[in-house]
């Protein structure tokens, strides 16, 4: 008993500690992005120094191998992580869990063939159905990169979206929901979303590092924003042949994407617990 | 006067397996009967299957007709219109019955409103607010301002239950089906909340029917029984005749069961 009121108070600062980390990392991140669409401090695709040079006050970060300044890169890079984040999220979200109360309510065979299908969509690797989609479209641009990515997380949305949305289903208050005459739209709506939201949320933020994560390595592979879009992908494709000479231009993209990451799962966390009234302090 | 809900012929399956067979009973307006049996004889299906909520890959056949509409068949949006209306269920575990994400006063207003609406009188707001705090109060629940808001793990498990039962009362129904509704509850809450349903059918003359392993429950609470074994009707009858004298011998051994139960609880055996 009184540990329980001892440890309650220390759980809830950390939680709130967590949402307040999570917050300030992500608001960096969407206040650098929108700053760049106003101002930057150089022009990223101009040569704004000298090759390869080391950090200093003019280029805090130092400069490429072009002489373009990485500060000004990186910051380009930000904004293009979070439209990449949120929009491949967004597109997973919508198919996956669209597809994922449809198999829930199916009948038998159907929810089987879903079943069995999103199975072996998931088999694959994320990138290679992304590579697959990009390739298949006309030129490979960021939008392109974004559906590609979408679709291919789409798969582990409605699996998942899929089991939850049984677990639910078979609960009592959703027959007693139909027993009150409610109407299905209607109980997916109340009772249904809202129930499986928290552990589809958290979901969501792992996808959405794994998205900029995944857009970075296309970006590698050539196949994601082509130049000058500068993302985090493509300044570490470009810092490669002279990482040894300016291992800024490999760490600083790592650092970056490391703390946006980080930044988005403990947002989601925090969100969830603040939502869920069962998780809060009581 | 037509029944509130007659099965005649009932029979569920679940393949070629029949989990409840050629079960028949009528029900009017402000009578009570208790279907009784051991876990698995079948008692909650016939209870999904009167209002067509039965699981699916488990199917109906025989006739079950509610305020005067056929549910075998039936499609579930006119059985939608039913429901609500004409029947409400409360179940056995509070806890699961609620949604564990929404304040209880909300999932009270939910049926609440919809009935309303049909009724074509919709209601919102304030209005809304103040039945649902109505019904809370009627249904007993203490300083109901503050229940309203909370969540069903803020609860009791007989808060719980009486937050369903409100549930079911929003829903105005003729016919109220409890199942097993004091299993989940200890002995004194059971004595309560059973002594509330009395009051509730009694004082807005609905229809019961009771479904519960608990013999000495289903004496105190309804008028007449169906015994269900293995889903076959094994005994109907007024409660004294067959608690008093049971004709059949499964009824005697549930009897004897839990007679032997209370001396063991007397200390006598």
């Amino acid at each position: 008993m009184s540990s329980a009121t001892m440890t309650a108070p220390a759980d809830k600062k950390s939680h709130s500690l967590a949402l307040m980390a999570g917050i300030l990392l992500v608001g960096l991140h969407v206040a650098i992005g929108l700053l760049t669409l106003v101002w930057l401090p150089y022009d990223p695709t101009a040569m704004a120094g000298g090759r390869l040079e080391g950090p200093s006050l003019l280029h805090w970060l130092g400069t490429d191998r072009l002489g373009r300044d990485l500060f000004t890169q990186m910051m380009i890079g930000s904004r293009i992580a979070l439209i990449v984040g949120v929009g491949a999220v967004a597109i997973g979200a919508v198919i996956g869990v669209t597809l994922g109360l449809l198999a829930a309510f199916a009948s038998k065979w159907l929810d089987d063939a879903l079943a069995a299908t999103l199975d072996i969509l998931i088999a694959f690797p994320t990138l290679l159905i992304a590579m697959l989609v990009v390739a298949a479209s006309d030129t490979a641009n960021l939008w392109s990169a974004i559906v590609a990515l979408g679709i291919a997380l789409s798969a582990i949305v409605a699996r998942l979206t899929r089991i939850l949305a049984k677990r639910v289903l078979v609960m009592d208050y959703i027959t007693a929901a139909r027993t009150s005459g409610s109407s299905w739209p209607k109980i997916v709506a109340i009772h249904i979303l809202p129930n499986i939201w928290p552990t589809l949320s958290v979901n969501f933020a792992l996808q959405f590092g794994l998205a900029v994560i995944a857009e970075a390595s296309l970006s590698y592979l050539g196949l994601g924003a082509p130049p000058p879009n500068a993302s985090w992908g493509r300044i570490l494709q470009e810092a490669q042949g002279t990482v040894y000479t300016a291992p800024l231009g490999a760490i600083a993209p790592g650092i970056a994407l490391v703390s946006l990451a980080i930044g988005v799962n403990l947002l989601a966390d925090g969100l969830r617990d603040a939502i869920d009234p069962t998780r809060r302090a009581r | 006067m037509t029944a509130l809900l007659s099965l005649e012929n009932l029979s569920v399956h679940a393949g070629s397996k029949p989990l409840v067979s050629n079960l028949s009973f009528s029900l009017n307006r402000g009578e009570r009967l208790g279907l009784i049996g051991e876990s698995g004889s079948g008692k909650s299906l016939t209870s999904l299957a009167a209002t067509g909520l039965l699981p699916a890959g488990l199917s109906a056949s025989g006739s079950a007709i509610l305020a005067g509409k056929q549910v075998i068949g039936a499609p579930d949006r006119e059985l939608n219109q039913l429901r609500g209306t004409a029947v409400a269920i409360i179940f056995q575990e509070p806890l699961t019955a609620l949604d564990p994400l929404m304040r209880v006063g909300k999932q009270v207003a939910e049926p609440l409103a919809r009935r309303a609406q049909r009724d074509g009188t919709p209601f919102s707001g304030t209005a809304l607010d103040q039945a649902v705090l109505a019904l809370l109060d009627e249904v007993a629940l203490p300083d109901p301002q503050r229940i309203a808001k909370s969540y069903p793990h803020e609860l009791s498990g007989g808060q719980r239950q009486r937050i369903a039962i409100a549930m079911a009362l929003a829903c105005k129904p003729d016919l109220l089906i409890a199942d097993e509704p004091t299993t989940a509850l200890d002995v004194t809450t059971q004595a309560e909340i059973l002594s509330l349903l009395d009051r509730l059918v009694r004082t807005r003359n609905m229809a019961l029917l009771f479904i519960s392993h608990d013999l000495p429950v289903v004496a105190n609470t309804v008028e007449s029984v169906v015994v269900l074994r293995q889903g076959e009707t094994v005994e109907t009858g007024n409660v004294a005749d067959v608690f008093g004298n049971p004709r059949h011998d499964y009824t005697k051994s549930l009897l004897a069961a839990a007679r032997r139960l209370d001396d063991a609880m007397e200390g006598r055996a």
